[in-house]
């Protein structure tokens, strides 16, 4: 199995083809549905983002608190159609890997292919086994969102399934 | 006498172990679905769900981040003599259980608005007036993935069997990969639109062998698994024979002019516990 550092450069996402698996080590940022709307919205009105999207990894996931003396709760995928209304947009402005569940739009298949992204889903519903691949969590944008607030993750051997690949192939 | 001490403790339990906890039917049908299953990327997906569900139990970590909705279905003994309000109880119970299990606080308190509780309260109660002295709690956290693929098909009455058949499959497909498949499907015919849906959420509280109470709705549900485990929709999307865990169908009494059938589909990691009170 490939083993893939964040973020990943423009080669190797030529190289993922859909339906391959690989481990992703390195860092990446969370965010699902409220996050995205801000984005979009500040994206919008030309406003600077909280924290910087281009070449960026963004994981579709709200954990659950982290107990004393662990790094992060349970954090496995939330479904990423949901964020299908906002991916177009910050795919144009420099995003090029998401991590999720589920399938995608056409919109943002589309997206995908025309400017060289990646969508890799994970394991959803296997939220405890995922944590123990997640070494470092720290909140970085939007803290009042809580569990939808946007964190920095540090990942090690973190599984995914390329799931649309820069071509805009898509296993489902 | 029931004490609403009593009541918040169980259900804070009852949330956490929930949680926490894989029920044993489940477990089961995900052991039976990786023994059945010959596509080797999704024998490995299901190894690792069943992997995910020895971690939770073991390290205290909850299964899935989305610690759900928490719904709760009361059967209240007529006889059953209960202390202070009932509704607070429980949602007292759930408000620590969420604290204490370190579970995800997901719940809004206003669908337009959406400021977070902070407590994962209001919990979503159903209460039903049983003959007895006993309180029955069942807490069923919904993850809301799998809820936003639920569905309501007001049929035709003539429209018959077949109808029902391919209303019930459509919404299994239209949920296709993006709710954690393998699904466990939870179906309400009859009643009217609200009962129907209440009946399909119930259903995801039987065991996932259940199929139904009655025989022609128990061939109905065969039908559905061995129908929906042709889908080729598979464990998280990724192919397969196993796209169902379980089919399970609840009906009543409808009205001459219609055919209600409800579906709410539940993830894989379908979660319920409950609890007996008895009134001393």
């Amino acid at each position: 199995m490939k083993t893939i550092q964040l973020p990943i450069d423009e080669k190797t996402i030529k190289t993922l083809k859909a339906g391959e698996m690989a481990l992703l080590s390195g860092k990446l940022i969370t965010g699902r549905d409220q996050a995205h709307l801000r984005f979009a919205g500040a994206i919008k009105k030309g406003k600077k983002l909280p924290v910087n999207i281009k070449g960026q990894t963004i994981y579709y996931v709200g954990p659950t608190p982290a107990k004393a003396g662990e790094v992060i709760g349970s954090c496995g995928p939330t479904t990423s159609r949901r964020m299908d209304a906002f991916s177009p947009l910050l795919i144009k402005k420099g995003l090029t890997t998401m991590i999720g569940k589920g399938g995608r739009s056409k919109e943002t298949i589309a997206a995908i292919k025309k400017h060289k992204g990646i969508y890799f889903m994970t394991l959803g519903g296997a939220g405890a086994y995922l944590s123990k691949r997640v070494i470092s969590a720290k909140v970085i944008a939007y803290p009042e969102l809580g569990p939808e607030a946007v964190f920095e993750l540090e990942v090690r051997d973190f599984p995914v399934i390329t799931a649309i690949d820069s071509k805009g192939k898509n296993i489902f | 006498m029931i004490t609403s001490k009593q009541i918040s403790s169980a259900v804070s339990g009852l949330c956490i172990d929930a949680n926490l906890k894989l029920r044993p039917d489940v477990v089961k049908a995900l052991k039976d679905s990786l023994r059945k299953e010959t596509s080797l990327k999704s024998r490995n997906l299901l190894s690792i769900l069943l992997e995910n569900c020895a971690i939770a139990k073991s390290e205290k970590i909850p299964l899935c981040q989305d610690t759900g909705m928490t719904v709760v279905f009361a059967e209240v003994g007529q006889d059953a003599r209960i202390q202070g309000d009932l509704t607070t109880a429980i949602n007292k119970g759930v408000a620590t259980g969420y604290k204490e299990g370190f579970l995800r606080k997901s719940i809004v308190a206003d669908p337009l608005l959406r400021k977070n509780t902070g407590t994962n309260t209001p919990a979503m109660i159903y209460y039903d007036i049983v003959p007895g002295k006993k309180l029955k709690l069942t807490v069923l956290p919904k993850g809301f993935g799998s809820e936003n693929k639920s569905k309501l098909y007001m049929l035709n009455p003539t429209a018959g069997y077949d109808a029902v058949v391919n209303s019930i499959l459509k919404a299994i497909k239209e949920a296709g990969p993006d709710a954690c498949p393998p699904y466990v499907v939870g179906v309400g015919i009859g009643g009217d639109a609200a009962k129907a849906c209440y009946l399909a959420k119930k259903a995801l509280t039987k065991p996932v062998t259940f199929l139904s109470d009655k025989a022609h709705f128990r061939k109905l549900a065969k039908e559905l698994l061995a129908k929906g485990n042709k889908l080729n929709i598979g464990p998280l999307g990724a192919g397969g024979k196993t796209t169902l865990l379980g089919v399970n169908i609840l009906s009543m009494a409808t009205h001459i002019a219609g055919l209600p059938v409800a579906v709410n589909i539940s993830c894989h990691s379908l979660r319920s516990a409950h609890k007996n009170l008895q009134s001393s």
